[in-house]
């Protein structure tokens, strides 16, 4: 008898939730509902748009539409191509960066150092103007190379690099000079393995800026055969050319796809990286 | 002798080791900074004559620019838009999926998603609602018999729209740092004031929000970042109109720079950015790093 009472007491909580669960199960709502929005209106005929129907068909024409419309394909690769290459060239750059403030008696560090933390605040696309200038001058305009090389001595990278390799304890360093290493072995055998998780952490939130990235590569880039997605979505879907909403949907979504699925299957990661990364 | 020799290959290494970093950051960063201060003071050459050194003259312009106002003016009102909002909804966020919740994973997961997207893929979106026939919210407000309203040509309405976009974007970004802040406050406080009978109200005034306020700072600061660096959405959603009712400080300088090719004027803008990023700089480095020294 008591136990009835229980498990019915029980039932009784879950089916009348708190005000605050309610709260924020809607707010959960509100949030997600936009990009579900999107989904929605790229799986369904345009006629669709604003007629919620469960049983209206499914359609992958927008899909196919997006990607006969615009060269996605290219942009992908273009994408692909400037993520891969600004995160190793950062982690190359900002790692000797990182070392050399770590353990390097180099004079005027400090002073050196803040001047770099400077750039947390003075990003590339809030110079575009003079930024422009001097990629036009190195003859990088619609290139790769150009929407990258100015984030690659990235600030942040040095910064977090320089705090791990702070706390790897010196006699490490010993132990391997002992069997012979040089300063380039040190780094590699030392000290990098053991920043892996600042690498992981900066490396994601790398990425998801770079892929993210929209001011600087339009600026910058003229061509399709430089534009990234962002870019090239933010012309494919101007209001002004009057695409149909249904196939900007899809375009939106396959823009957003990878990324978007990275992020559900790892997300704990992804947070922690932000976490990790919260300076930038 | 043998040791200063040493210690001196230590600095050139070191040196060298800064040296990519340092070349990158001069060409990418202090170069074009001192440059677009040099270039506020002059005029473009026209056809091929050098540039004409004008002293403030271009500063001049800038106070008596209409537009320059009313687009400095629309950038303090997004900030005070966007700020305190998304603050205290990251802070409920947080509180939210802090504390015991049924599915507490997928609403976390609701809050954060849009945070990974691209602005311009988060404007795309947004078009849908907004946009004047065929958007969502009027035929929603149609359905209810009401008049449509015009989200972003209407110049009353239009900034105001922009902001809940940006709001719904960076709020599950600001909740992340304020989860982590409360799940390192320590759970004994909570027991304690349980025991004297505190109520739930008072000991978040009292207690969790004192100590979440170094996370409230550090947010803060991002934010007003974000609030001059961040114009993606603009070229989606309104182009800065109408009538220059949306246009912020970047975007400004965008227009100035490759619309309508005053890169001296650009410049100029780009001056006062600068100066605006230069306090939040200064903010950080006093008040919310007094107690971090990186050493």
């Amino acid at each position: 008898m008591n136990q009835a009472i229980s498990t019915h007491r029980g039932r009784l909580a879950w089916r009348v939730p708190s005000l605050e669960t309610t709260a924020a199960w809607l707010l959960a709502i509100v949030w997600i509902f936009p990009l579900v929005y999107a989904v929605w209106a790229a799986f369904h005929p345009p006629a669709y748009m604003v007629r919620f129907d469960l049983l209206a068909p499914l359609t992958l024409d927008n899909f196919s539409d997006a990607w006969v419309q615009a060269p996605f394909a290219r942009y992908y690769l273009n994408t692909f191509l400037l993520v891969t290459g600004v995160v190793l060239a950062q982690f190359v750059v900002c790692t000797l960066a990182g070392f050399a403030f770590a353990r390097f008696p180099v004079p005027g560090r400090d002073v050196l150092f803040m001047l770099v933390l400077i750039q947390l605040f003075v990003f590339p696309e809030v110079l575009i103007v003079e930024n422009y200038r001097i990629a036009s001058g190195l003859g990088l305009v619609d290139t790769i190379t150009g929407i990258g090389l100015p984030y690659v001595a990235s600030a942040f990278g040095i910064f977090l690099l320089r705090q791990t390799f702070k706390t790897i304890p010196r006699e490490l360093e010993e132990a391997a000079r002992v069997e012979g290493c040089g300063w380039m072995a040190i780094l590699l055998k030392v000290y990098v393995p053991l920043a892996k998780p600042t690498y992981l952490a900066y490396g994601l939130v790398s990425i998801s800026h770079h892929w993210n990235n929209f001011l600087w590569p339009l600026v910058v880039t003229n061509s399709v055969d430089s534009r990234p997605l962002t870019v090239g979505l933010g012309i494919f879907s101007a209001p002004e050319t009057g695409v149909n909403w249904a196939t900007v949907s899809a375009a939106t979504l396959l823009s957003i796809a990878p990324l978007l699925v990275a992020f559900l299957l790892f997300q704990r990661q992804f947070v922690q990286s932000f976490l990790r990364a919260g300076i930038r | 002798m043998l040791i200063h020799n040493a210690d001196r290959r230590m600095q050139i290494y070191g040196a060298l080791l800064l040296l990519p970093a340092a070349v990158l950051l001069g060409t990418f960063a202090y170069l074009p900074t001192v440059a677009t201060l040099i270039n506020s003071f002059f005029l473009p050459g026209f056809r091929g004559a050098p540039p004409e050194f004008v002293g403030l003259e271009n500063y001049a312009m800038l106070v008596e620019d209409a537009t320059f106002w009313k687009v400095a003016r629309n950038n303090l009102l997004y900030a005070l838009g966007t700020i305190p909002t998304s603050i205290a909804l990251a802070l409920g966020m947080a509180l939210f999926v802090n504390a015991r919740l049924p599915g507490r994973g997928l609403v976390r997961m609701a809050y954060f998603t849009p945070t990974i997207l691209p602005m311009i893929a988060a404007a795309n979106i947004w078009m849908f609602f907004y946009a004047p026939q065929i958007g969502l919210f009027n035929k929603l407000l149609g359905a209810l018999g009401l008049s449509g309203v015009n989200w972003l040509g209407d110049p009353g309405v239009a900034l105001t729209s922009v902001i809940v976009m940006t709001v719904w974007k960076e709020a599950g970004f600001f909740m992340i740092f304020y989860l982590a802040a409360l799940q390192s406050i320590p759970p004994e406080l909570k027991e304690a004031s349980d025991l004297e009978g505190t109520s739930r109200w008072s000991f978040f005034w009292r207690v969790t929000f004192p100590l979440l306020m170094p996370t409230t700072l550090f947010v803060l600061i991002n934010a007003l970042i974000n609030a001059v660096r961040v114009v993606d959405h603009l070229f989606i959603l309104t182009k800065g109109g109408p009538n220059n009712a949306t246009n912020l400080l970047l975007y400004y300088v965008y227009e100035n720079a490759f619309s309508f090719f005053d890169r001296t004027y650009a410049a100029t803008i780009t001056v006062v950015i600068l100066l605006v990023l230069a306090v939040v700089a200064t903010l950080k480095f006093t008040v919310l790093d007094r107690r971090t020294h990186y050493q």
